[in-house]
């Protein structure tokens, strides 16, 4: 009689872990439900009431939430519930580009620094600890300040977008870069490397084929833990005026807008307030659970 | 020791030069300059402007005329007549120094609190709240948070002024909002430390020779247990720096984040130049003055 003993891979492995970790879990199916509020959401909310994100109606003005508008409606008698949905999109959409943007540069970056090692390594490494050290974000803040976003076109999206894409994106690779280098150093010693050597892969796909998914786990925890920060620093800039602009709107536009009003309209400044604290709440969440689940080693307790 | 400090301290006058330069580029690169107003200036005195401020110059002339107005204060802000920068930072960098430094005392003083509570009654309701409220506190984005601060203790109950800056009152709303992710984030680097410290040897020899748990948390626990959060005070003050834009927004507090941000929408060149210039050289010498904090914390490490 044999038994046979099946193995768990890394992965099946990660999966029973973070299924355990209920929170992360929660985070997860909210997130979801969010994101899919946000992409249907306009198009329900035209279909059932006919509203649009930028559909003005000042005889209405400022109102109360009520049925046929949940979240009330701004100053300028839009609907709230919509542009918050909109927000969403916007919001989400920058801090998911831009945090592929930072994915590219800093897996990339740190995987040659640590792959090539030496001078170079160290030459590398010493410029991401001086980029480490700039005040980048009054950079950001100069960058979108003084470049008028209506010269930048891409594929159709607001220039606003597109800057803010490449601005937030190269500045949080930084760390990023550091993690995969130091996976890469200890990776590059492994048999599984040497014996690709021997039988003679070229350096190229032994790095990108064989050393870089080696280094996936820490990349999803610390990306998952990136998407919420790049959503702040947006909502940050957009909050000081320099991020997106109307009529387009992102959460951290609704903010401001509501929390200039919040006096007389408390709910502009509650509803896109509470979405985007929740959203940030469960990203934060999930990426603590994908951290347990997939990097133990760097669990502290 | 005072060697590598030495040598950092020189090291941090080029990075500073490199990226005034940068922004210098970046401000010239961009379409459009100080002086187009909506009102067209007479080609006389626009050409009067330039000359005052350089601007006909070749771009390196152009920057070193500018840096060596920085260096001796004599630069003249181009949308603030009268006004050189070196005044601007003088009469509004205390102002948001004093932002900045409240709101990480309150940061240090909470956080680090909740995270030894939190350490040491591990998997208690009191760990899990603490730890609860924490990750609220870095969920909730800090201009959200002072909105409704306003709402609840200015306008509702009163407690304090909403906004201005005149006195104590007025400071603690500002301070709290601004500190309030970074209690959060100390509080969690705090219980990950003491964690991993209490379980260590000498706390454990500390236990055993009879010291009380205060004693030991005080004098052993504490010195190891706080390493992560001495490492997270350098970006920590950096964050803190450009926190202060927003938080000054609010408050409307006559800081110099604010002052930084109309400027750049002005494009007041010796301004955004001279505002990123002394804000590198702060916080390089901050980031200079934490690396000395840990080699006293750990004397493993020692200062490259």
């Amino acid at each position: 009689m044999s038994e046979v003993v099946q193995g768990t891979s890394l992965w099946q492995d990660a999966w029973r872990r973070w299924r355990r970790h209920k929170v992360s879990v929660g985070s997860a199916v909210v997130l979801t439900i969010i994101v899919l509020f946000c992409a249907f959401g306009p198009q329900l909310v035209s279909l059932i009431w006919g509203w649009t994100y930028e559909q003005q109606n000042i005889a209405l003005g400022p109102s109360a939430p009520s049925l046929s508008h949940p979240f009330g409606t701004d100053v300028l008698g839009r609907d709230l519930m919509v542009r918050t949905m909109h927000g969403g999109r916007v919001s989400l959409l920058v801090a998911f580009v831009a945090t592929s943007v930072s994915l590219v540069v800093g897996v990339t970056y740190g995987a040659i620094s640590g792959y090539v090692g030496g001078r170079v390594d160290s030459f590398m490494m010493r410029f991401v600890d001086v980029l480490m050290s700039t005040p980048y974000l009054l950079l950001v803040i100069v960058l979108m300040a003084v470049i008028p976003p209506n010269n930048v076109s891409f594929f159709g999206l607001d220039g606003s977008f597109v800057l803010m894409f490449g601005a937030l994106g190269l500045v949080s690779w930084l760390v990023l870069a550091r993690i995969v280098r130091g996976q890469v150093l200890s990776l590059k010693q492994k048999e599984f490397v040497e014996a690709a050597h021997a039988i003679g892969v070229k350096p190229r796909t032994i790095l990108f084929r064989h050393i870089v998914p080696n280094t996936l786990g820490p990349v999803i925890v610390y990306s998952s833990l990136t998407i919420p920060s790049v959503m702040l620093s947006e909502a940050f800039l957009s909050f000081l005026g320099l991020g997106i602009r109307e009529p387009q709107a992102s959460w951290g536009t609704l903010v401001n807008d509501g929390s200039n009003a919040m006096v007389v309209y408390p709910w502009l400044l509650v509803f896109p307030g509470l979405t985007m604290a929740l959203t940030l709440f469960c990203l934060n969440f999930l990426g603590d659970g994908l951290r347990d689940a997939l990097d133990p080693n760097a669990r502290k307790s | 020791m005072i060697g590598s400090v030495l040598r950092r301290l020189i090291g941090i006058l080029p990075l500073v030069v490199l990226l005034a330069l940068v922004t210098f580029a970046m401000l010239k690169l961009a379409p459009g300059g100080p002086f187009d107003a909506e009102r067209s200036i007479p080609p006389e005195i626009a050409r009067q402007l330039e000359a005052k401020f350089h601007l006909d110059e070749p771009f390196l002339t152009q920057f070193w005329a500018y840096l060596s107005g920085l260096a001796d204060g004599s630069l003249p802000s181009m949308k603030r007549p009268g006004l050189t920068v070196g005044e601007l930072i003088r009469t509004s960098f205390p102002v948001s120094l004093t932002l900045g430094l409240l709101a990480m005392a309150f940061a240090l003083l909470t956080g680090v609190l909740a995270g030894i509570i939190g350490a040491l009654r591990q998997n208690t309701i009191w760990d899990y709240g603490t730890m609860s409220l924490a990750l609220i506190g870095i969920s909730v984005p800090n201009f959200v948070l002072g909105p409704v601060l306003v709402l609840i203790f200015a306008l509702g109950l009163g407690w304090f002024p909403p906004a201005r800056w005149e006195g104590l009152s007025t400071m603690v709303l500002p301070a709290i909002t601004l500190g309030a992710a970074y209690a959060a984030y100390i509080a969690r680097l705090t219980r990950a430390g003491m964690l991993e410290v209490i379980r260590s040897d000498f706390v454990r020899t500390a236990h055993a020779k009879g010291l009380s748990e205060r004693q030991v948390v005080m004098r052993h626990a504490m010195k190891g247990g706080l390493l992560p959060v001495v490492t997270f005070l350098g970006p920590a003050m950096a964050r803190i720096i450009t926190g202060t834009v927003v938080i000054e927004k609010i408050f409307q507090v006559p800081g110099l984040g604010y002052y930084f941000v109309q400027s750049a929408l002005d494009r007041d060149y010796s301004m955004v130049l001279g505002v990123v210039t002394f804000y590198a050289a702060i916080l390089m010498v901050m980031n200079l003055l934490v690396d000395i904090a840990y080699t006293y914390l750990d004397p493993r490490v020692e200062l490259t």
